[in-house]
C-alpha cells in the first residue's frame, strides 16, 4: 500500500468499515509512514470534536406542528361510513392489508429492539461504577447537570417522600442516540428512567411489560417518551411511574 | 411548495407518525446543511414528510431514516432547481468559493493536534457549509447522520467508492481549513 491508496483507506479505518486484513494493511502503511500517521491522528480527533460541538439542528416546533397539521390525524373513530367504504372498496382493501402486516412487523421490530436496549442500558448502568455520571438526591444538581449534554434535559423529580430515592443522573446511548437516564432507588432495587425526545406531542398511557425478566413501563407525554426499566414488581414500577406523572403534572420538576 | 397529504387512513397515518417523526430533528439537519438556509429547510422537511407519507404504503425499510434521507435528498434536488432559475434566491447569500478565505491549501505537518479542540459548533457548522455539495452531502451523511458507507451511496445514488473519495476529499478540506485556522492570529 502507497500513500495515495491510504489517504482514502484511512477514512474506511476510522469509520470502522475496513474488513480486519484491509485495517492491518492500513495500520501498517500509518506505522510506517509519518504524514499518514499525522493524517490519522488529525481526522481521529476532527471527527471527535465535531462529534462533541453538537453541530445537528432541532427542527422548530412550528416545523413539527406544520407537518403534525398536514398529515392526516390518527387515531379517528371508524365512523358507519368508513366501515361501509371497507366493504365497498372489495379487493383492493385486501391489498392495503398485506403492505399493513408488512409495517406492523417492522413496527413491532422497532419497539422491541428499542426495548431490549432499554433493558441492555439497564443491566450496563448496573456494573460496578456505571449507574451514574452525576450522584446526588437533590434534584436541582441533578437536573442542571443534563443541560448542555442532550438536545432536551429530562425532568428530575425528586420522589423520596413517595419511597422512591433519588440518586443521580447518567448519560446512555439507545437506538444510537444519546439519552438521559434519572437514577431512583426503592430498597435494594435500581430503577432507571430512560427520558427520550419523541416527535409527537400527544399523550400515550403507559403499559407495563417484561422483558428478559426486568418490568419495563413506557409512556409519552408533552413531547418525551418515558421507560422506566426495574427488577421491581409490575405493582411497584406502576406506582413508581403513576407517582412521577403525578409529580410532573404538579409542577415539581427540578 | 407543500401539500395537504389527503390519504385518511387513521390506521396508515399513525403508524406513518410512530415510524418517522421521531427523525424529524434529523431530516431537518440535513436540510439545513444540504440547502444552507433555515425557511427552505424547513419547507423541504415538510415536504419530504408529505412524500414519505405518500409513499408510505410501498416502505418496505429496512431503516427508516436513509429512506427519508433519499426523498430530503429529491426534495432539495428540486430546490437547487428552482434556485438555479432564481438568481437572487438566498443561496446567493452563501457564496461557494468566492470571499472564502483560501481554507484548502495544502495541509502542513504540525505534529500537535490539541489545537483543533478551540472549534466551537458554529465553527464547525460554517466550515461544513463551505464544503461543495457532493461532500457536504456525503461528509453530513456519515459525520453528523452516522449513516454507513453503503446506506450513504444508497441516498446519494453513488457507488461507494465514490462514498469514500468524497468523505476523504471532504475531510482533507476540513482539515485543511482547520490548519488555515489555527495560522490566523487570534
Amino acid at each position: 500500500m502507497n500513500c495515495e491508496e491510504a489517504e482514502v483507506l484511512l477514512h474506511a479505518l476510522i469509520d470502522g468499515e475496513l474488513d480486519a486484513g484491509h485495517a492491518r494493511d492500513v495500520e501498517s502503511q500509518v506505522a510506517g509512514c509519518p504524514r499518514c500517521a499525522a493524517a490519522l491522528k488529525d481526522y481521529r480527533e476532527m471527527s471527535k470534536v465535531i462529534a462533541e460541538a453538537d453541530v445537528r439542528y432541532k427542527a422548530p416546533l412550528e416545523l413539527r406542528r406544520r407537518i403534525e397539521t398536514a398529515l392526516p390525524q390518527p387515531r379517528a373513530v371508524p365512523n358507519r361510513r368508513a366501515v361501509l367504504r371497507g366493504f365497498a372498496m372489495g379487493s383492493a382493501v385486501s391489498a392495503l392489508a398485506a403492505t399493513g402486516l408488512v409495517a406492523i412487523v417492522l413496527r413491532n421490530d422497532d419497539m422491541e429492539r428499542i426495548q431490549s436496549e432499554v433493558v441492555s442500558a439497564h443491566l450496563r448502568s448496573l456494573q460496578a461504577g456505571h449507574l451514574t455520571d452525576v450522584i446526588s438526591t437533590d434534584q436541582h444538581t441533578v437536573k442542571p447537570w443534563f443541560n448542555g449534554k442532550l438536545d432536551v434535559s429530562p425532568p428530575v423529580i425528586d420522589l423520596t417522600a413517595q419511597g422512591f430515592t433519588l440518586i443521580g443522573g447518567r448519560l446512555d446511548y439507545v437506538d444510537a442516540r444519546a439519552i438521559g437516564a434519572v437514577v431512583y432507588r426503592r430498597r435494594q432495587h435500581v430503577i432507571n428512567l430512560f427520558v427520550a425526545q419523541t416527535a409527537s406531542t400527544e399523550r400515550r398511557a403507559a403499559g407495563i411489560e417484561t422483558v428478559q425478566g426486568f418490568n419495563i413501563r413506557h409512556w409519552s407525554d408533552r413531547g418525551l417518551n418515558y421507560w422506566a426499566v426495574s427488577d421491581l414488581a409490575k405493582d411497584e414500577l406502576a406506582e413508581f411511574g403513576d407517582k412521577f406523572e403525578s409529580a410532573m403534572k404538579g409542577g415539581t420538576a427540578g | 411548495m407543500p401539500v395537504k397529504a389527503s390519504d385518511d387512513d387513521p390506521e396508515k397515518a399513525r403508524r406513518f407518525r410512530e415510524a418517522a417523526l421521531p427523525f424529524l430533528d434529523d431530516v431537518y439537519t440535513l436540510a439545513r446543511y444540504l440547502l444552507r438556509d433555515a425557511a427552505d429547510a424547513e419547507d423541504a422537511a415538510q415536504e419530504c414528510y408529505l412524500r414519505a407519507f405518500k409513499h408510505f404504503d410501498s416502505y418496505r425499510g429496512p431503516a427508516m431514516k436513509p429512506w427519508l434521507f433519499a426523498i430530503l435528498r429529491n426534495v432539495c434536488r428540486a430546490e437547487y432547481a428552482r434556485r438555479a432559475t432564481t438568481p437572487t434566491s438566498a443561496i446567493e447569500d452563501v457564496p461557494e468559493s468566492a470571499e472564502q478565505p483560501p481554507l484548502w491549501h495544502e495541509a502542513q505537518e504540525t505534529p500537535e493536534a490539541q489545537l483543533l479542540r478551540r472549534w466551537d459548533s458554529d465553527t464547525v457548522r460554517r466550515l461544513i457549509a463551505t464544503l461543495a455539495e457532493p461532500f457536504r452531502e456525503t461528509f453530513v451523511l456519515r459525520e453528523i447522520q452516522n449513516l454507513s458507507y453503503r446506506q450513504i451511496a444508497d441516498v446519494a445514488e453513488v457507488p461507494v467508492g465514490t462514498v469514500m473519495s468524497r468523505l476523504a476529499r471532504a475531510r482533507a478540506m476540513l482539515r485543511s481549513a482547520w490548519m488555515a485556522q489555527e495560522e490566523q492570529p487570534k
